[in-house]
């Protein structure tokens, strides 16, 4: 008999309307690492909530090493030594690593906290797990990768024997992320049984033992990694084959469209610029890829060109006219479109309609509105017009609340909605963050076909996959400065993870 | 593709019943607190508030209109005042300085009516400036020193108060002896907005356009929040700042322009009460709880512009069903009691929506993204 340390048999946890979970069965081994591998909304999220008692099954058992166990509270699972990394951590900045590893289960004596214990502990698990942390630092000091490294000795300080990992890799550099595979390897090494969340497929190809896939709530089948291929797991996730690499020609580059000059945008947190002497351009007919780790400067660079914050100096010149001082509603009307980093906060407003969000520029013209009246008909009219070019889904069509979509049909619609409009230029920043395969493979076709059509497009991105396979140049981006170039067809994702993490940058110069 | 969503289920009917439950459940407790006070009394006490002014149904004459005329005189600010905090939750404000806007709405019509001499449509376009220029205010605060407007509107509403105070106290407005303004049919009559069916209401003098005025406002706004492309851009701001600016609105703009225009609203509510002369003002101690009621109102209304109006009428029904209580039982407060009960209980239709839409017994959970489920309903009905 296998050895399974938890076991889901058969869950079906039903919500009004819908089965997010259509018996599903998954069984861990101890001591492997099992890759969960779905579509968003294909019920990941639904069956881990399942298993940390946050929803009760409808149908279902759960069993831990073999016995029948009852899990009704989040409490419950830490009991039986489940514990899970989230995907956006779980820390309070202003502590030190130890205090977040302790917090919940503090140590103390008379009410009195008992520190060098745990310190003890902390540290003896650090060296054997090869975790380097510095219990003392601050949160907000250290790296995110090693703010990983903090929630993954929160779970072994609880002597948590079940790990979950929830998308980890999204945050992190290639050289980082080589360590956590590590990290990864040694635990189930040393026995802990690892779930690992992902629609990363390389990673799960590198790592994992055996894979369970979902697809629309339903359990599509388990496999041995040994014995399968990317391919034949794109295709039991997204239910037909996908294509990896971008199909797209040689660029086949026009006019200037953008030229950026010495552009410094000053920080909001420190007295340094967030960026500093940025210079570049983007041509007609390719696309620019501006690579780096999160928190480079690239938000705030973005910002400044689209408007949405203040530039502090420099010059941008778009389609000839300068544009550096000109309003938002200016450079939409002139010339730029833009898909938004966080589509929640800036791309849609989530109360409103579909068909309100797909007018959210332009609902001024005269196309959208008569004597201050909005043409309602119209709106729905090429609502629907975007929604079949693009493969937009929606519950109730343009009446949908866009709250109530999909991330992917939500980017989706933004993406539409952009293209559609008259520009010469596409800024689109992490266009397929959170998405699956699928819709992944889409935008990117988009974006090609867009750029084959003659615009110019600046892409921003943190996935080294994206950047490698979609862009003509790739610029990259540390601490607020461009630098390097490369050329996507010459470079390796090594060297590229070298100038993402500062430690190489051209004109010769090596960083301290 | 379109999902048949059941009766109960429908946004509008969850939100009627909400409404009605709040209503009922807070006559009952009213009830309970008659009850406890006197047992014997309570149900007569309670038939006679909500009869309230039908009881001249059986006399002869034109009593009960009269009775219902006034009624609507008096239900006319207080819906007005509904429509101002609705417009401005709608664009994501939460005006509470409609009390004061309304205030400020007071000195004008009274200052200029009594004190200037001035003619109606004067007096009320001087009360609907004077509202939005204090809802400018707010704004500006809002807009360029991001003060939450909560706190500018609650500073304005007593500064409104005092001026109100100051200026109504002069002897232009006060009549000394009866230390409240002017009669202002005695002294100015132009300054009374015109009558309206006044026959039709057993000659009550106190019908005035103010009645009709309120519904085409109510229309209106209705009108540009659903409508317009004004309404459009407000409730974008209102809804979600950044992508408003992302779109190339003016967010500033939007949110001083919002606060204008419910605070122009309210002024308008002062001067339909004061401009048609059933009510002098009295110096206060306090703001005027009609601005405060207003968000009861709005709220009990479902936040339509329409429903505001049924609201108004009921709450206002209820007040001045107190009055109807045999206060050889109780004292007179028991009637402010009651009504306060019931305004207080309009305050959690929101909670009672929520109760009942629900979509069944579902812990929360914390961990997933918060439109999991609504992602996965939408991947099923696709």
């Amino acid at each position: 008999m296998e050895d399974y340390v938890i076991e889901m048999l058969n869950i079906t946890k039903e919500f009004p309307g819908i089965i997010a979970n259509d018996d599903i069965t998954l069984q861990l081994k101890r001591g492997e690492i099992h890759a969960l591998l779905g579509e968003n909304g294909a019920g990941k999220s639904t069956l881990m909530s399942v298993l940390f008692g946050l929803y009760t099954p409808e149908k279902g058992v759960i069993k831990k090493d073999g016995k029948e166990v009852k899990i009704n509270n989040p409490n419950d699972a830490t009991d039986l030594g489940i514990g899970m990394v989230h995907q956006h951590f779980m820390l309070v900045d202003i502590f030190t690593v130890l205090d977040n590893i302790i917090l919940g289960s503090e140590p103390s004596k008379f009410g009195v906290l008992t520190k060098k214990e745990a310190r003890e502990k902390v540290l003896a698990l650090s060296n054997k797990y090869n975790l380097k942390v510095d219990p003392d630092a601050l949160i907000e000091d250290i790296t995110v990768g090693m703010q990983q490294r903090v929630e993954i000795l929160k779970m072994l300080y609880r002597d948590n024997d079940i790990l979950i990992f929830d998308e980890p890799t999204a945050v992190l550099t290639p050289q980082e992320i080589d360590e956590l595979m590590k990290i990864m390897k040694d635990l189930a090494a040393e026995g802990k049984s690892i779930l690992f969340i992902t629609h990363k497929l390389n990673e799960i190809m590198q790592v994992a033992d055996r894979c369970s896939i979902l697809r629309k709530g339903k359990y599509i089948g388990t496999v041995d990694v040994a014995n399968t291929s990317k391919e034949e797991l794109s295709s039991m996730m997204v239910g037909r084959d996908v294509k990896f690499a971008v199909d797209k020609t040689k660029a086949n580059p026009g006019q200037e469209v953008l030229k950026v000059e010495n552009v410094c945008v000053k920080s909001k947190i420190h007295s340094n610029d967030a960026v500093h002497d940025v210079s570049f351009n983007v041509r007609a007919g390719e696309i620019v890829c501006i690579a780096g780790i999160d928190g480079n400067g690239q938000t705030e660079f973005v910002g400044a060109l689209t408007g949405l914050d203040d530039i502090s100096g420099g010059k941008i010149t778009l389609c000839g006219k300068d544009i550096t001082k000109k309003s938002i509603r200016y450079k939409n009307t002139h010339g730029m479109s833009h898909v938004p980093e966080d589509r929640h906060k800036h791309g849609l407003v989530l109360d409103y309609t579909l068909e309100e969000n797909m007018i959210l520029q332009r609902y001024f013209e005269p196309d959208f509105q008569k004597c201050g009246m909005i043409r309602k008909g119209e709106m729905r009219k090429y609502s629907d017009k975007l929604a079949a070019a693009f493969d937009v889904r929606s519950g109730q069509g343009a009446k949908t609340k866009t709250r109530s979509m999909s991330g992917g049909n939500q980017q989706k619609a933004i993406v539409a909605r952009e293209m559609d409009r008259a520009h010469e230029l596409l800024v689109a920043v992490q266009p397929t963050r959170g998405l699956d395969v699928g819709a992944i493979e889409y935008i990117h076709k988009e974006i090609v076909k867009e750029r084959d059509n003659g615009k110019a497009i600046l892409l921003v991105s943190l996935e080294l996959d994206e950047v490698m396979n979609l862009s003509d140049r790739i610029l990259v981006m540390y601490e607020g400065e461009i630098v390097g170039e490369v050329d996507p067809k010459t470079t390796t994702l090594q060297e590229l993870g070298l100038y993402m993490s500062g430690a190489k940058r051209d004109n010769g110069k090596e960083a301290k | 593709m379109e999902e048949k969503i059941s009766f109960f289920k429908r946004p509008a009917i969850q939100t009627l019943l909400a409404s009605v439950i709040c209503a009922v459940v807070g006559i009952i407790l009213g009830y309970i607190a008659l009850y406890i006070i006197n047992s014997e009394h309570a149900a007569d006490s309670m038939k006679a508030l909500l009869v309230n002014f039908f009881k001249f149904r059986v006399v002869k004459g034109p009593l009960l209109m009269k009775n219902f005329g006034s009624f609507l005189v008096k239900s006319v600010p207080i819906i007005l005042c509904a429509e101002a905090i609705l417009f401005a939750y709608k664009a994501g404000l939460f005006n509470i300085g409609v009390a004061g806007q309304y205030t400020v709405g007071i000195i004008a019509s009274i200052y200029c009516s009594l004190a200037l001499g001035w003619s109606w449509p004067l007096c009320l376009l001087a009360a609907i400036l004077a509202g939005a220029f204090w809802g400018f205010l707010s704004g500006c605060f809002k807009a360029f020193f991001n003060v939450n407007e909560v706190i500018a509107g609650i500073m304005l509403n007593w500064i409104g108060l005092y001026i109100c105070n100051i200026v109504l106290g002069r002897p232009e407005c006060m009549n000394q002896s009866k230390s409240e303004t002017y009669d202002l049919a005695a002294n100015n009559p132009d300054a009374l907005l015109p009558g309206f069916m006044q026959e039709f209401f057993g000659n009550n003098k106190y019908i005035s356009i103010a009645v009709p005025l309120t519904i085409i406002v109510a229309v209106i706004i209705l009108i540009v929040l659903n409508k317009t492309t004004l309404g459009y851009e407000l409730k974008a701001t209102g809804h979600n700042k950044d992508a408003a600016k992302y779109a190339g609105m003016n967010a500033k703009r939007n949110i001083i322009l919002t606060l204008v225009i419910s605070g122009a609203i309210a002024g308008m509510a002062a001067s339909t009460i004061y401009l048609t002369g059933i009510e002098n003002f009295k110096i206060a101690s306090s703001v005027p709880g009609m601005g405060f009621n207003g968000i009861a109102v709005a709220f009990l209304g479902g936040l339509n512009p329409i429903g505001a109006i049924i609201a108004g009428l009921f709450v206002e029904y209820i007040s001045l069903g107190g009055q109807y209580v045999d206060y050889n039982y109780y004292s007179p407060e028991m009637a402010d009691l009651i009504i306060s009960i019931i305004i207080y209980l309009c305050g959690f239709v929101l909670f009672f929506r929520s109760i009942l839409s629900r979509p069944g017994r579902v812990k929360v959970n914390a961990n997933a993204e918060p439109d999991d489920t609504a992602t996965k309903a939408e991947e099923k009905e696709v």
